[in-house]
């Protein structure tokens, strides 16, 4: 039995498979993408660990060689974090809630720039315009506040230090603490924040009353993904930091972060050097990928009670 | 102090609403003193400008809030408080946004000529660049090279990114019903938005070394590098506008006996062309100024090369990057900085141009509503 309503739709049939295959394909592809970028990492990153410890850079084995860089990343991410989190913050409330109306549109689009500039000018203004000005800084830190481990002097001459870079590192993840947290704030129901006005609240109160509660699993995924930007950024890194081994001071040249040690040692590096390098990017890839779920996880997990939707 | 409370209102008749308010100009009043003891308290250090705005803001947020708290109360005073604080911040962000513009201006014009756009660095040693400085002629050498390396590396990668990001996100919207494969896409594109741009230049590298051997290098595996970082950049904005197309749109076209494969390209991808042409504007300026992953996929040359799947190949970002680490000549750096700066400006007005084009996009070929 068939009807001319379902015949002779061979061909469109046809069309909706193949257009549906594609599309499932596309999708499975990107999947398949990032399980490649963990398997080929894997791949290549074996030598090292199966290697003699000795012939490891440094002589005494793969992680002895990574723990430094590690830290020194951890270092450089929570510099950038320390500085871009108040303000980040503070840039977002003055746009959504404290800014004239009009202009806030604007001046959301201005800071949107600040994400569009090329990682590697920031990087050269670090060392043009940056670490210049901050040498006499370090100098005054140094003199006043050497008795804290992180200012120990001398203060370096150059300026390139890790503070330089975490300052650098922090104007970069500016923007997306800024956008992000922006977009939650935003979303705080209307209603809320009226109420708390209508009881005679100021614009203060009712943002801490009304618009904090509401944004906070925002704001912590926004400073997460902060986060892992400021862990995985390069070239920043590689010019502004005058790398060395790990010490506690902040002001003096030294230290060094996975990014930037595969940058500089890439372009000459075989054999043994290269699986190393990779096995740094390797470790790189897992800490941002677990930053990364575990901010996402909060935005997912709050999506499904906030009032937004 | 003692005397604002005692003393009479002034002609205005206050009333009640209103009592216990500062007038308006009393900021201001505020703003202007803190600038002048500001200056006066600069100057016992040996005046400077950023001394002078860094004492008057301290001060005018301390005297902001005891002014506020002697009228108005405390809950005032913390409001105005936290007001001054904001605008600062938002002032503090602004700083190094016009440093790095103001500075890729300054040092990037002097070095920007038809020369510098239409030269490659072939040839060009350490002896061309220290005879330039010594002679005081013109710097040669240019970013011909660089800029053709990076029009073709973001090309292929658009080439390749567009589709795949396209079609799967066709797939997240049209097709997917909610399962565990959708939820796990969404999630592992959200997830690759964060990949460390040097991690997918690492991937690319490790993919094609295993293939054609180690230290293989060419515009395309930079592409590819590119595109690990481009696609869920695509993904995510097609999804949201596709995502926006109303539903009766689709249903007109079904009830019409039209298939869903056409309904999706004949109408909603038309209606959605806009934003999605916008977004992938804006992956691409996202991807043109990445340095580290071309850095370790493309390496570096000093002449043009056209052929993206064959040979080394130089970029604009990798191009600013070894001017400045590996000046050409090492004892006459300038006529390099100059170069590196130049470059910077041509990539920093491609990134603006690219952002610019994505709103005008946006604007001018989005669907026509309220008829």
């Amino acid at each position: 039995m068939s009807n001319t309503l379902t015949e002779g739709g061979a061909k469109g049939r046809a069309g909706d498979k193949v257009f549906s295959g594609l599309t499932l394909f596309a999708g499975c592809l990107i999947l398949v993408v990032l399980f490649a970028v963990a398997v080929f990492l894997i791949v290549q990153a074996l030598p090292t660990f199966a290697a003699d410890p000795a012939k490891i850079t440094g002589g005494e084995g793969f992680w002895t060689y990574i723990w430094p860089i590690v830290i020194g990343t951890l270092i450089a991410a929570a510099i950038a974090l320390v500085i871009a989190t108040p303000i980040g913050l503070g840039v977002a409330l003055f746009i959504s809630h404290f800014a004239p109306r009009k202009m806030a549109q604007g001046l959301g689009y201005v800071v949107d720039l600040l994400a569009a500039i090329p990682s590697v000018v920031y990087g050269a203004w670090g060392i043009a315009v940056l670490a210049p000005a901050l040498v006499p800084v370090y100098g005054w830190l140094a003199e006043n506040a050497g008795w804290i481990p992180i200012f120990q002097g001398p203060a370096s001459q150059t300026g390139k230090t890790m503070l330089t870079a975490g300052i650098v590192l922090a104007v970069m993840i500016l923007p997306i603490i800024t956008s992000l947290s922006r977009e939650i704030f935003l979303q705080t129901p209307k209603l809320h924040e009226e109420a708390a006005l209508a009881m005679g609240a100021t614009r203060w109160e009712m943002i801490r009353m009304a618009v904090f509660p509401f944004a906070r699993a925002g704001v912590i995924s926004a400073v997460m993904l902060g986060l892992g930007r400021a862990l995985g950024e390069t070239m920043a890194v590689a010019l502004v930091l005058s790398s060395g081994g790990l010490i506690p001071s902040l002001i003096k040249s030294g230290n060094q972060t996975i990014a930037a040690e595969i940058a500089l040692n890439f372009p000459e590096a075989f054999g043994l050097r290269l699986s190393e390098l990779i096995a740094a990017g390797l470790i790189l890839f897992v800490i941002t990928l677990a930053v990364n779920m575990i901010a996402r996880w909060i935005i997912s997990r709050h999506k499904e009670f906030s009032g937004a939707n | 102090m003692p005397q604002l409370t005692t003393t009479p209102p002034a002609p205005v008749k206050r009333n009640i609403l209103t009592k216990n308010q500062l007038p308006g100009w009393a900021i201001w009043a505020v703003l202007a003193g803190s600038l002048v003891l500001g200056a006066a308290l600069s100057s016992l250090i040996g005046f400077n400008v950023v001394a002078w705005a860094l004492f008057s803001a301290v001060l005018f947020v301390a005297a902001g809030y005891f002014v506020t708290l002697s009228v108005e109360g405390a809950r005032k005073a913390k409001d105005r408080f936290v007001t001054n604080i904001i605008y600062a911040a938002f002032i503090v962000a602004l700083l190094p946004l016009v440093s790095v513009i103001w500075t890729v201006l300054a040092r990037g014009i002097p070095g920007l000529s038809l020369d510098f756009l239409t030269t490659s660095m072939n040839g060009m040693t350490g002896a061309v660049d220290n005879q330039a400085v010594q002679n005081g002629t013109p710097v040669l050498g240019g970013a011909y090279h660089a800029i053709v390396g990076t029009l073709l590396i973001t090309l292929w990668a658009t080439i390749i990114s567009v589709p795949i990001g396209l079609l799967a996100a066709v797939y997240l919207v049209e097709y997917s019903k909610g399962g565990v494969l959708s939820r796990a896409i969404t999630f592992f594109v959200d997830v690759m938005t964060g990949i460390p741009s040097i991690v997918a230049g690492l991937f690319a590298a490790a993919f094609f070394g295993l293939m054609f051997g180690p230290g293989t290098r060419t515009g395309f595996i930079a592409a590819v590098a590119l595109t690990v970082l481009m696609i869920p950049v695509v993904v995510r904005s097609t999804e949201e506008m596709l995502k926006i197309v109303p539903n009766e749109l689709r249903e007109a076209s079904y009830a019409l006996g039209v298939r869903k494969w056409r309904t999706i390209i004949k109408v909603v991808v038309p209606t959605a062309i806009s934003g999605i042409a916008s977004g992938v504007t804006l992956a691409i300026a996202r991807v043109i100024g990445e340095t580290a992953p071309i850095l370790v996929t493309a390496g570096f040359i000093n002449s043009i090369n056209w052929n993206v799947f064959s040979g080394w190949m130089a970029s604009l970002p990798t191009f600013i990057y070894r001017q400045l680490m590996n000046p050409t000549s090492p004892t006459n750096v300038e006529p390099s900085a100059q170069r590196a700066w130049a470059a910077a400006l041509v990539l920093i007005v491609f990134v603006m141009l690219l952002n610019l084009l994505a709103r005008l996009i946006a604007r001018i070929f989005a669907p026509k509503t309220g008829r």
